[in-house]
C-alpha cells in the first residue's frame, strides 16, 4: 500500500499500462513535458519517449481523429481532454465515429480508445472549465462511461479502461486529484471490482444514495453525518455510468425502499433521471417514496463566486435524503 | 497573387521554400480529352498498352456499377445512391497507384477506388440499400470503411499514417495512408485539422480531393476564394492540381505523392479536378442549381471516351477487346442487379450485436425483451391456427 493523491494514482496507472503494453500511447495538449495541467501525465514523456506521449496541436477533434487512426492501425491510444468544456469540438469524432465504428464495420474494428476528461466544478475556474458532460456520452451507444471518486478506484479503473477493447470515457473528479488515499500498487487487475460494476462504500438500511466522481466523497461524508441523526444511508460509488450496473443499484433499494441520486451535472435529462426511471420500473413496489435527485441546477455552470450554491453538498444531499422521509 | 509552375511571385513569402513545389492552376494532365498522350516533366509515365487497356477496363466497369445502382435505386432496390459518374478516372488512376499495404480512407462516394481495392461491389450496395453500415473488415482489402460524416475520415488516415511511422514503416519498401475526400469538406474543420497534424508530423498520408465543383448545390466558390491545392501551401506541405478526367495524370500524381510519403517526405495535397456529371444522390435535383451548358462542356472531357480515343488512334486495341470490355460490363451489371435482388435483410436483432466489443448487460437484456416481444406475436399467431410457431 501507498498513499497517493487521485492525480499521482492516475499517473502510476498510467505507467503501469505502459510499461504491460507498448501499444498505449498517450496523446493531449501539454501531455508532455508538462505533464498535464493537472500533473496526470508528469514524467511520461521523459520515461517513454516522444512517440508514445504525444503533444498535440490544440484541436480536440484532431485529438481524437488521429486516436481513431492510430487504433485502426492497432495502438490504445489515451486522449487527454484539458477540461470538460472542451470536449464538444470533439464530439463528432466520439460520438459519429468512435462509437459507431464498430458497428459499421460489423464488429470487424474494435477502437480501444480511452478519453479522459477531467470533470466538475469546485475549483474556482473560469466558465468551461467546470462542466459534467457525462450524460450525453453515457446517451450515446457504443461507448463506455465510466467516472472514478477515490485514487484506489483511479489507479484500478484507468488500467481496465486501457484494456477494453472498446472506446471508454473516463471522468476524472478534478476538485479530488488531490485527495490522497491509500492505494495498492502491487496487487493485479485480477483481483478489482470489474470495471461494469458498482462499488457499497457505506452500507445501511435506510435509504440508498446512489453517487459517481466528486460526489463520492461528498456522500460519503453525508452517511457519517446522517449515522449522528439515527439514519442509515447506503452509499454507492456508481464507477460506471454506461453501462449502469442495475443490478447492484436494484438489490440496494429494495432493500432500502428509498433512493436518492446526486450528481453535479444539470438535473434536467441527466444520468439521475435515467436512474430514476430504472428504479421506478423494477423496484415499484419495494420504494417508500419517489426517487429523488439533488444535482446541479438546469442552468449553465455559475460563475464561480457562487458555485458552492450550484453544487450539491453534504447540507443538500440530507436535505434530499430527509425529503424521502417526508411521503 | 500568381503561383505558377515556375514558382511564387515576388510578392509572395516563401520561407519553406514551396514555391515551385506549389504546382501550377493549369492541371496536369497526360491525356488530353481528344486522347492524345502529351507528357509532363515532373511526371514521366512509362506504361504498357495492356496496362491502359486494364485502366479502360476499370473505368468501363465502375461506370456499369454506378448506372447499374441508380437504376436500382429508381426501382426501389437501394434507398439512396451517391453516383461517382465524371469521377472514374480520378477514383480508377488513384486508386491503382497504391501498393497492397498502403491505406485508403474513402468518403461514400470512392465506388471506382472501391474496385481498385478489391471490395466486392454488394458490400457498398448492402450500405445503400439499408442492410449494414458498411460491413466490411477495412485490413481485408486495406480499404477504410465508407464515413458519411464530411471530412471526418482525413483525422482517421492522418492517425493511422502516424501508426505507420511508429511501427517504422516508413522509407524503402514503406507504407502509406491516402485520404479522400471532396472541394466541400476542404471547409471542415477536421480536414485542416488533419492537415495541421500530418505537416507537424510529417505523415505519410496523401490528401486526395476530388474537387467536382460542386458541394450538393453549393458552388466551390462557397468553399474558397483560392485554388484548392494552393491551400496546402499555407499548411507547409506541396499542393498539386491534377486533371481528375484523365486517368493516367491521376494515376502518375498520386504514384509519386504515395512513394514520397512512403520514404518519409509526408503529406502531398492532390486536388483532382473534376466534375460530378450527375445529381449528389439520387435525391437531389441539380437541374435547380446549375446550368445545362456547365454539364455539356465537361461531356467534352469524359474521362473514359478519352482513353477509348488513345487506344484507337494509337492503335492499343482493337474492336474485340472494346466488345469484350463492355460483354464483361454486361455480366457484371447482370450480377450486381441479381445479388442486389437477393439480398436478404438482417435478423431484426442484428441491431443489437456488434455495439461493444465486451459483454454488456445493458445490450443482453433489451436484446432478451426484444426477442420475448417478437416471440409474444408469434405466440398469438400459432394459437388461433392451431399450428407450431415458425
Amino acid at each position: 500500500m501507498t498513499t497517493l493523491t487521485l492525480s499521482r494514482a492516475l499517473n502510476e496507472g498510467l505507467r503501469k499500462a505502459m510499461e504491460s503494453d507498448p501499444k498505449v500511447l498517450i496523446m493531449g495538449e501539454d501531455v508532455g513535458k508538462l505533464g498535464g495541467v493537472f500533473r496526470v501525465t508528469d514524467g511520461l514523456q521523459k520515461d517513454f519517449g516522444e512517440a508514445r506521449v504525444v503533444d498535440t496541436p490544440l484541436a480536440e477533434s484532431g485529438i481524437v481523429g488521429t486516436a481513431i487512426g492510430l487504433a485502426l492501425r492497432g495502438y490504445r491510444p489515451v486522449c487527454e481532454i484539458q477540461f470538460d468544456g472542451f470536449v464538444y469540438p470533439a464530439f463528432d469524432q466520439i460520438v459519429s465515429q468512435l462509437a459507431k465504428m464498430r458497428l459499421r464495420s460489423l464488429g470487424t474494428v474494435s477502437l480501444p480508445v480511452v478519453i479522459r476528461i477531467p470533470c466538475g466544478g469546485g475549483i474556482g475556474a473560469v466558465e468551461h472549465h467546470s462542466e459534467s458532460p457525462e450524460a450525453l456520452f453515457a446517451h450515446t451507444p457504443g461507448l463506455r462511461v465510466v467516472a472514478c471518486g477515490d485514487p484506489a478506484d483511479a489507479y484500478v479503473m484507468i488500467q481496465q479502461s486501457i484494456r477494453s477493447d472498446d472506446p471508454v470515457i473516463f471522468f476524472e473528479p478534478k476538485r479530488r486529484y488531490w485527495d490522497k488515499a491509500e492505494v495498492d500498487t502491487a496487487g493485479g487487475l485480477a483481483s478489482a471490482v470489474p470495471l461494469d460494476r458498482a462499488r457499497t462504500l457505506t452500507s445501511g438500511t435506510d435509504v440508498t444514495v446512489l453517487a459517481y466522481g466528486p460526489m463520492v466523497r461528498t456522500c460519503a461524508q453525508a452517511a457519517v453525518a446522517a449515522a449522528e441523526e439515527g439514519r442509515s444511508l447506503e452509499v454507492i460509488d456508481l464507477r460506471s455510468l454506461a453501462p449502469l450496473d442495475t443490478g447492484a443499484i436494484f438489490a440496494s433499494v429494495r432493500r432500502t425502499g428509498r433512493c436518492v441520486v446526486v450528481h453535479e451535472a444539470a438535473i434536467t435529462g441527466g444520468l439521475g433521471a435515467e436512474i430514476a426511471a430504472r428504479v421506478t420500473e423494477e423496484c415499484f413496489y419495494h420504494l417508500q417514496a419517489p426517487v429523488l435527485r439533488v444535482c446541479g441546477y438546469s442552468t449553465p455552470y455559475p460563475p464561480s463566486r457562487i458555485e458552492e450554491h450550484y453544487l450539491p453538498d453534504l447540507d443538500r444531499v440530507l436535505d434530499g435524503v430527509d425529503r424521502t422521509f417526508a411521503y | 497573387m500568381a503561383v505558377n509552375a515556375q514558382g511564387a511571385s515576388a510578392a509572395v513569402p516563401d520561407p519553406l521554400g514551396l514555391a515551385g513545389r506549389a504546382g501550377s492552376a493549369e492541371p496536369i494532365q497526360l491525356l488530353t480529352p481528344e486522347g492524345e498522350r502529351v507528357e509532363h516533366p515532373d511526371y514521366p509515365l512509362d506504361i504498357s498498352a495492356e496496362e491502359i487497356r486494364a485502366l479502360y477496363r476499370d473505368l468501363v466497369l465502375v461506370r456499369r456499377i454506378d448506372f447499374e445502382a441508380i437504376a436500382l435505386q429508381r426501382q426501389g432496390e437501394l434507398g439512396i445512391w451517391a453516383s461517382l459518374l465524371g469521377q472514374e478516372a480520378a477514383q480508377v488512376g488513384s486508386g491503382r497507384a497504391l501498393g497492397p499495404r498502403d491505406m485508403a480512407f474513402p468518403t461514400y462516394r470512392e465506388h471506382g477506388v472501391a474496385w481498385c481495392r478489391g471490395l466486392d461491389p454488394m458490400k457498398l450496395f448492402e450500405l445503400f440499400r439499408g442492410v449494414s453500415h458498411g460491413g466490411w473488415d477495412p485490413r481485408a482489402h486495406n480499404f477504410h470503411l465508407y464515413t458519411i460524416v464530411i471530412g471526418s475520415q482525413t483525422l482517421h488516415a492522418t492517425g493511422y499514417a502516424m501508426g505507420i511511422q511508429r511501427d517504422g514503416a516508413v522509407g524503402e519498401d514503406g507504407e502509406a495512408a491516402i485520404a479522400y475526400f471532396g472541394d466541400g469538406a476542404t471547409s471542415q474543420g477536421d480536414v485542416n485539422e488533419a492537415f495541421i497534424w500530418a505537416s507537424v508530423t510529417n505523415a505519410p498520408v496523401v490528401f486526395f480531393c476530388q474537387n467536382n465543383q460542386w458541394a450538393i448545390s453549393e458552388p466551390l466558390e462557397r468553399q474558397s476564394r483560392v485554388p484548392l491545392y494552393q491551400r496546402a501551401y499555407g499548411f507547409g506541405f506541396p499542393g498539386l492540381r491534377v486533371d481528375g478526367n484523365d486517368v493516367l495524370a491521376c494515376l502518375a500524381v498520386t504514384r509519386k505523392a504515395m512513394q514520397a510519403a512512403r520514404e518519409g517526405q509526408g503529406p502531398t495535397l492532390i486536388e483532382a479536378f473534376t466534375y460530378r456529371m450527375g445529381a449528389h444522390t439520387t435525391t437531389d435535383d441539380p437541374t435547380r442549381y446549375r446550368l445545362a451548358a456547365e454539364l455539356e462542356a465537361w461531356k467534352l472531357k469524359d474521362p473514359i471516351e478519352r482513353v477509348k480515343a488513345h487506344l484507337i488512334r494509337s492503335e492499343l486495341a482493337e474492336k474485340d477487346f472494346f466488345e469484350a470490355v463492355d460483354a464483361e460490363a454486361d455480366q457484371l451489371g447482370a450480377r450486381v442487379r441479381r445479388s442486389c435482388l437477393e439480398m436478404p435483410d438482417p435478423e431484426p436483432t442484428a441491431m443489437f450485436e456488434n455495439v461493444y466489443a465486451e459483454p454488456n448487460a445493458l445490450i443482453d437484456a433489451e436484446r432478451e425483451q426484444f426477442a420475448a416481444y417478437l416471440d409474444s406475436f408469434v405466440t398469438e399467431e400459432a394459437g388461433m391456427t392451431g399450428e407450431a410457431g415458425r
